[in-house]
């Protein structure tokens, strides 16, 4: 995966093309806003405690209303493939690449690219650290790499 | 037969359009050639048919697909749930012709999914999903794609249990020796184990060869009461019973554990509704869209216990004379895959069932098992089928 945000021009010398902005609704739009300012949030049960994303409306446990909290960004990989074949842009351009699930330390699984280093390096069970990038000017993600 | 008896839910007709590439023919028409070879097998006529089920990519679809065939069904059912919606198109029509709502329900499948996007369709993985706002966003800003999310699951279970390469290849090797015998299979030269490892990794631990073909086709049903099939031609197949379930949509991150399926839930509650246990299931038919598919499949059916796939599908153990003949056409691995193949299952079933499947017939069977798997490893639905009534 490329360690920018934007592609390099392909071999048809078109222009580069960004990597997916996420759409936002009222869900998601403080998820994604913030991880734009480079802080990585999860929503927290007022009521049972439980962390959960993506982001709804309600606790998935309790249907309690949920808070947003800041995570710590330390995470574990839970299972990863490295995509080798894909014909679209702009990730055809970036094949080889890590796409992973992690837990976050407070407990929820997200999806995400493994960044940072060689793709045959990334395990199960391997410590990965949060870096937020922005993709739009409303929103970020959470690309994960080696903990240091 | 007593009233119950006379309403039990029956397959008097099944058929498979001509497959793997029919560029002369719409989406449409593949519908038609299966709806009228379907109700011939079943020797009914479409002016019999009052009921009608299909499912594809928009709404109102069989709505479409019922004017195209110039019906005017009062039994209508389009549900959607990917790669297994015909297992649940069917058992919901049994329901319906059980309840009075419905006497004769076909049920048909149309893609011409080859012709019309060719074999770089299976990938995806652009991000398009994250265009529209809702939850789908999520794990579509990654580059993942369809493969990617069976991969994932494909190297947990091979983390959590052992699981290697080489015992998912044997689930493509197997397909292969069946789809052999297959003069309509889409490939048919044999493979081995290392053909399948040694194929090039398209999402690790994935390689080409642990991967579905891209096809067009269609497959189609006839589902009636007993008391009707006793007329009708052909010897009719019990629907004994059906069940489904879901456990995500396109959000892998929301599905829990990869390691167990929707399967460990439809299977069960299919197996009490129909009276069997997994130890009578004579042949399967369960969905192979990736080799990963039918290891978990065959688990969370309780063909085996939980990480024991792997060992299960080794060394011909789904093939003709093995722990569980399975995909006896070839499977999605080798013979059809246009895009959701759930009614391919029910069809082989059937025939396996009516003892017409030639070199791939499992002698003597009495019972069938029918396994979708749709979305990214989002649904499951099982169908269980049997020879003579329960």
């Amino acid at each position: 995966m490329s360690e920018t945000t934007a592609t390099p021009a392909d071999a048809g010398g078109r222009p580069p093309k960004p990597r997916p902005a996420p759409a936002l609704d009222p869900d998601t739009a403080a998820y994604y806003g913030a991880a734009r300012e480079g802080r990585l949030l999860v929503q927290r049960c007022s009521a049972c405690g439980a962390a959960q994303l993506y982001a709804r409306d309600r606790c998935l446990r309790c249907r309690g209303e949920v808070d947003w909290v800041e995570a710590s960004g330390r995470a574990t990989v839970y299972s990863f493939t490295v995509i080798r074949q894909n014909y679209q842009r702009p990730f055809r351009d970036q094949l080889p690449y890590v796409v992973a699930l992690v837990d976050l330390e407070e407990g929820p699984r997200v999806m995400t690219n493994i960044v940072g280093c060689d793709p045959d390096d990334v395990r199960i069970g391997m410590a990965v650290q949060a870096r937020l990038e922005p993709v739009s000017d409303d929103a970020g993600i959470a690309l994960f790499e080696p903990a240091s | 037969m007593n009233a119950k008896n006379r309403r039990r839910p029956v397959i008097a007709g099944v058929a498979t359009s001509d497959y793997p590439y029919l560029p002369e023919l719409s989406e449409h028409g593949v519908h038609g050639q299966v709806a009228d070879r379907a109700l011939a097998d079943a020797g009914l006529g479409l002016a019999e048919v009052d009921g009608f089920a299909t499912a594809g990519f928009f709404p109102m679809y069989a709505v479409g697909v019922a004017e195209y065939l110039g019906l005017r069904p009062t039994y209508l059912d389009e549900t959607n749930t990917g790669g297994s919606s015909f297992e649940v198109l069917v058992e919901h029509a049994a329901y319906a012709v059980e309840a009075g709502a419905a006497e004769v329900v076909l049920v048909t499948y149309g893609s011409t999914q080859l012709s019309q996007m060719g074999r770089r369709l299976g990938t995806g993985g652009g991000g398009r999903g994250a265009g529209m706002p809702g939850p789908a966003v999520h794990d579509a800003l990654w580059g993942n794609t369809l493969v990617g999310n069976y991969a994932m699951a494909a190297r947990r279970h091979m983390f959590e249990f052992g699981t290697t390469p080489e015992q998912l290849a044997a689930v493509a090797v197997t397909m292969r020796d069946h789809a052999v015998h297959n003069p309509q299979a889409q490939y048919r030269d044999p493979i081995t184990v290392e053909d399948v490892v040694g194929s090039r990794l398209v999402a690790d631990p994935l390689h080409k060869l642990d991967c579905c073909v891209i096809s067009d086709g269609g497959a189609a049903c006839v589902v009636t009461t007993a008391e009707r099939a006793a007329d009708l031609p052909k010897e009719p197949v019990h629907i004994l019973g059906g069940a489904h379930a879901s456990t995500h949509h396109l959000n892998l991150s929301a599905m829990g554990e990869l390691t167990t399926t929707a399967a460990a839930l439809s299977g069960p509650a299919a197996f009490a509704r129909a009276g069997i246990t997994p130890a009578d299931v004579d042949v399967a038919q369960l969905y192979d869209s990736f080799t990963i598919t039918v290891v978990l499949t065959v688990e969370d059916l309780g063909f085996c216990a939980k990480g024991e796939g792997g060992a299960f599908v080794e060394d011909g153990g789904l093939g003709l004379g093995g722990r569980l003949p399975t995909n006896t056409d070839g499977g999605g691995l080798s013979s059809c895959h246009p895009g959701m193949r759930g009614m391919f299952l029910i069809v082989e079933a059937v025939r396996q069932l009516r003892g017409e499947c030639g070199p791939t017939q499992v002698p003597g069977a009495r019972v069938a098992v029918a396994h979708g798997t749709g979305g990214v490893l989002s649904t499951g639905a099982t169908l269980v089928l049997g020879k003579e009534a329960p």
